[in-house]
Order: C-alpha cells, then structure tokens, then sequence
C-alpha cells in the first residue's frame, strides 16, 4: 500500500459524492492509500483567475503548501476532479517558471506563516497514477466481473490532457489513457472523437444556449457510436452532461438518454463492489437500463421528495383571459 | 577612430503598443502574445466562439491596435470556457487562454465587463472567501435569480434532484479551520496585485 495526499475538491463532497464514494471503494483494492489534506480550501475554479491573478494563485497555493506541510515524505498529491487538478499544477508550474509570480505567492503565504517551495509535489489526477503508476496489470488482476458487451464512450474533457503542463498524458487532443484502462475492465470502447471536448463548464450558469449547445455535441456523438453510457473523470463533466441533459433534450426537442458514469463507478462494478456502495442511484439519467444489458442491477435514483407528475391537461385549452376581459370592455362599450 | 554613438532613450510607447505590453506583462510566464501571426486556429478550434463578440485572432489583432475599450469591452474573454484548445494548437504557443484571464481581470479594472459572467465569478469567490470552500447550490441559486429568472420554473425539478438524487445540501459548507489565515493571506495577496 502506497500513500498519496490527496485533494478531493469541493464537489467530492456536494454534487459527486458518487465519485467519492466509488473513488474510496477501488482505491483500497488497487493499493492506493489516500491521505486527505487536511484544512483544504476551495481551489477557485475557473472563476478566481477571472477576478485577481496573484489572490487566485495563493488561495491554490494555501493547499500545495499544507501538502508539502502534512506531505511526510510523499511526494504524490492526487486530485481527482480535472479543475482542481490543473489548478494546482498550473499554480505549481507558474510559481516555477515565473519567478516574480513565485516570489509574490509566497510573500501571501508569509502572512498566513506557510510557504510553498514549487516543484517539490508531483501532482497528478487518480486516473494518471492508476493507469501508470498502478499499471493496467494489477487493474486486470483485480477484475472479477468484466465489463463485457458494455460499450462505453471514453469522455476524458479538456482540462485534464490540455495543456498538460507536466507531460502526463499520451496526447493533448485524442489521449488513451483511458480507453485503454476501460478495455482492461473488459468494457466496449468506442471511437469517440469528442473525447476531450469541454462540457460547457461554467457556461451553463453564465450563457445557458451555448452550453446546451456544448452538452448537445457531446451526448449526440456518443449517441451516434451507440454508446451505452459515457465514462467521466470529473464531477463538473458528469454534472453537466447528467443534470443538464433533460434541459439540452428540451431546449433542442431531442430524446438523448445516456447515462453519465464516473469511471470508478464502472472499475468497482469490474472489481465486484456492489452499486449500492458505488454511488449508483445518484445519477439524473438512470444508469439502471444500460446497467442492467450486462445484468448488473443498479438501485433506482431516488426520488423521495420530488413532486408528484402533473398530470397533462386533457381537451381544448382554456381561452386566455386577457381576451375575455377585451371582449367584455369592448361589450360595456357597445352597451353605453 | 570610432566617434562615441549617443544612446538615445527609447520614447514612452505610445497607446497602441502600451496596450500589448500592458497584457503581455500582466500574464504570468511568458505570454508570447505578441507573436501572434493572425492564422486564425484558436477561434477555428474554440466550443464556445460562436458566443463570442470577436474571435480570439480578432481580439489579438484589436489588441495589437491599441483599442482598449473595445478589447475590454468585448465578452471574448468572458465567454471563454478554459479547454484551452486554443493554447495547444497554436503554432505561436502563445498562452491565449492565459491571455484571456488577463483581459477579464483588466476589464473589470475598467468597468467595461460581462455583467453575467463577471458576477458568476463574484458571487463563487465571495462564498469561497467566506467559508474557504464552494458551494454549489447556493451559487447557481443566486446566479439563476439574478440573470435567468424567467429560467427558474425548468430549473425547479433539476433542484430537486440535486437535493433528492445527488444528496446535496442547501446549507451552506462549514468553514475551514484555517479561514483567518486564509483571509490574511488573500488580503495581502491583494495589496501584491496593485503593485
């Protein structure tokens, strides 16, 4: 068993506790101990950078600090949502290269008393370390029920292999990463040239019609390759794809129905966990048909506490009132 | 014999290039922005470029021009969805998404911003300075009330399957241990900024 510091990141704990919960159930088996960083914050996304560039840098740079701080001799940080992992190299990388920003970022941490040497972690994302460090072998190994007739899409998104500061991955546009750690669990991949397309990010909270947009690409090039669902890396691509594919199905009058999986959802499946510990149930788009062709039974999502179905109104609409008031003014009118 | 050549002091760049520079300067390693060429592969390779005012090429060629308030004033930057497949296909490599956050940060200096986009970005950094964490539903719940209001009734079942399905809380996240050494380092952070 090999320890890693670990950054889960604010969804983990709100929007994919899927993934965490999938993440904890297969790392165990593949000898992956994590270490969560203790006292983390917020990474600030996408969004700080926007606002103010060094206050962006430190607040990342808090965490590699405390990392380095509780790291004990390790130098692995795992993260395992695809913003929070660049933004903690991209902080790690700039606070190298450029030495000014370097300077200024610690002189912030100073007044918090931490410091941050750049380039002492090695930051990586769970599915870089377990497809080169783990190695597919030991994934095999662990395999007792193969994925077999599942055909998956490999869905890897742009901020993990772009613009991959540290080399990591086999290509910045059409990465294999994945695909190949899929067919190990014995899973159909698919040709998806979309694979490392963006999801639409924030955009669906800032300009809703290109998201859809976005998400419409996505979903309807998997639908194409007759995918049985989509495999994720990152809680904000499952997010988008899952919660705003009935929204996108409306918005282009379009029946898509793929349901969005965390790829350690599916490694636990192949390693014999059952759903229910695997966060199955959670998701917007049932994943309980297409889990169920290769005769793996998923709880059904929950819908304790939503309101019940309206029902359609039957027979000719009611005339607006608008138009009655109208006709009625118009009598009172005639009547003087 | 060599006469003695008089070095003349370059004089203060005018506008035009005053812009470039500023961007360039402000961008952390180097931006390589003013090796721009006007090919045109970052606004063939963008997702979200038919949202945008100008194409990045466009923008960078405004930029060269010395037209700040238009630059500033575009949603360009703001409409960029950080995939940064832009930044690897260019054969200049300039950091165009890195570039992109440069003009956000300038454009809200100047008041000219995206009032959507900005504000999502307020509002997210405001919760994360409060309790040091994120926090989802609060945020897209402010956000959708203050610029999508009329998108309110479809979003009311997605909200309920965030609580019901997905488990999330309506409370917001507790704070970090740490959120006063956190909160002194952002402050200084931001007196390092205006220097």
């Amino acid at each position: 068993m090999s320890d890693y510091i670990y950054y889960p990141g604010c969804s983990m704990d709100s929007s994919a506790k899927a993934y965490q919960e999938s993440v904890e159930a297969v790392c165990g088996p593949l000898g992956i101990g994590l270490k969560e960083i203790d006292d983390w914050n917020c990474c600030g996304a996408t969004e700080y950078f926007s606002l103010d560039l060094i206050p962006a840098y430190s607040l990342i740079a808090r965490n590699l600090a405390l990392a380095e701080e509780q790291a004990n001799g390790n130098k692995n940080l795992i993260a395992t949502c695809s913003a929070c992992y660049l933004n903690l190299v991209k902080a790690d990388h700039y606070m190298h290269t450029d030495k000014v920003l370097g300077s200024k970022v610690n002189e912030a941490l100073a007044a918090g008393s931490m410091h941050y040497t750049p380039g002492k972690l090695a930051i990586r994302h769970l599915l870089d370390v377990v497809v080169n460090e783990i190695g597919l072998d030991k994934v095999k190994e662990r395999v007792v029920k193969p994925l077999t007739g599942l055909r998956v899409a490999p869905y890897i998104g742009c901020m993990l292999p772009r613009p991959d500061y540290t080399a990591r991955y086999s290509d910045t546009e059409y990465p294999n990463e994945l695909d190949d750690l899929l067919r190990a669990l014995g899973a159909e991949v698919i040709y998806f040239p979309l694979k490392s397309h963006c999801c639409g990010g924030h955009m669906t909270q800032i300009g809703p019609d290109t998201a859809f947009e976005m998400i419409r690409r996505i979903i309807s090039a998997a639908d194409q390759f007759n995918a049985d669902v989509i495999a994720a890396v990152c809680p904000m691509c499952q997010m988008n794809l899952d919660a705003f594919q009935g929204q996108m199905n409306s918005h282009f009058k379009t029946k898509y129905n793929i349901p969005i999986l965390y790829f350690t959802q599916l490694m636990g499946i192949a390693f014999g966990e059952t759903p229910e510990n695997l966060g199955f149930g959670s998701e917007f788009v049932s994943a309980r048909e297409a889990m169920g062709r290769i005769g793996v039974e998923t709880p059904e999502p929950t819908t304790q506490g939503a309101p019940p179905k309206r029902v359609k109104p039957t027979g000719l609409p009611m005339p607006p009132p608008l138009i009655e008031e109208h006709q009625s003014t118009d009598q009172s009118k005639e009547a003087s | 014999m060599i006469e003695a050549v008089t070095v003349v002091d370059p004089p203060t760049p005018v506008e035009e290039i005053a812009l470039l520079r500023e961007v360039s300067l402000r961008t952390p390693g180097e931006s390589r922005v003013e090796m721009c060429i006007q090919c045109g592969t970052c606004g063939g390779s963008c997702p979200s470029g038919s949202a945008m005012d100008h194409t990045p090429r466009a923008l960078f060629a405004m930029l060269r021009a010395g037209m700040r308030e238009e630059v500033l004033k575009s949603n360009t930057p703001w409409m960029c969805v950080s995939c940064y497949y832009c930044t690897v296909r260019c054969p200049q490599d300039i950091h165009i998404t890195d570039v992109m956050y440069t003009l956000k940060n300038m454009s809200l200096e100047a008041k000219l911003y995206n009032p959507t986009a900005a504000d999502f970005s307020k509002t997210f950094i405001g919760m994360v300075e409060t309790f040091g964490r994120g926090f989802e539903i609060g945020l897209a719940g402010l956000q959708n009330v203050r610029h999508f209001i009329t998108r309110l009734p479809n979003l009311a079942p997605m909200a309920i399957g965030f609580l019901t399905k997905k488990g999330m809380s309506p409370i917001p996240p507790k704070r970090i241990k740490g959120m006063n050494q956190l909160k002194s380092i952002l402050k200084r952070a931001k007196e390092l900024e205006i220097v």
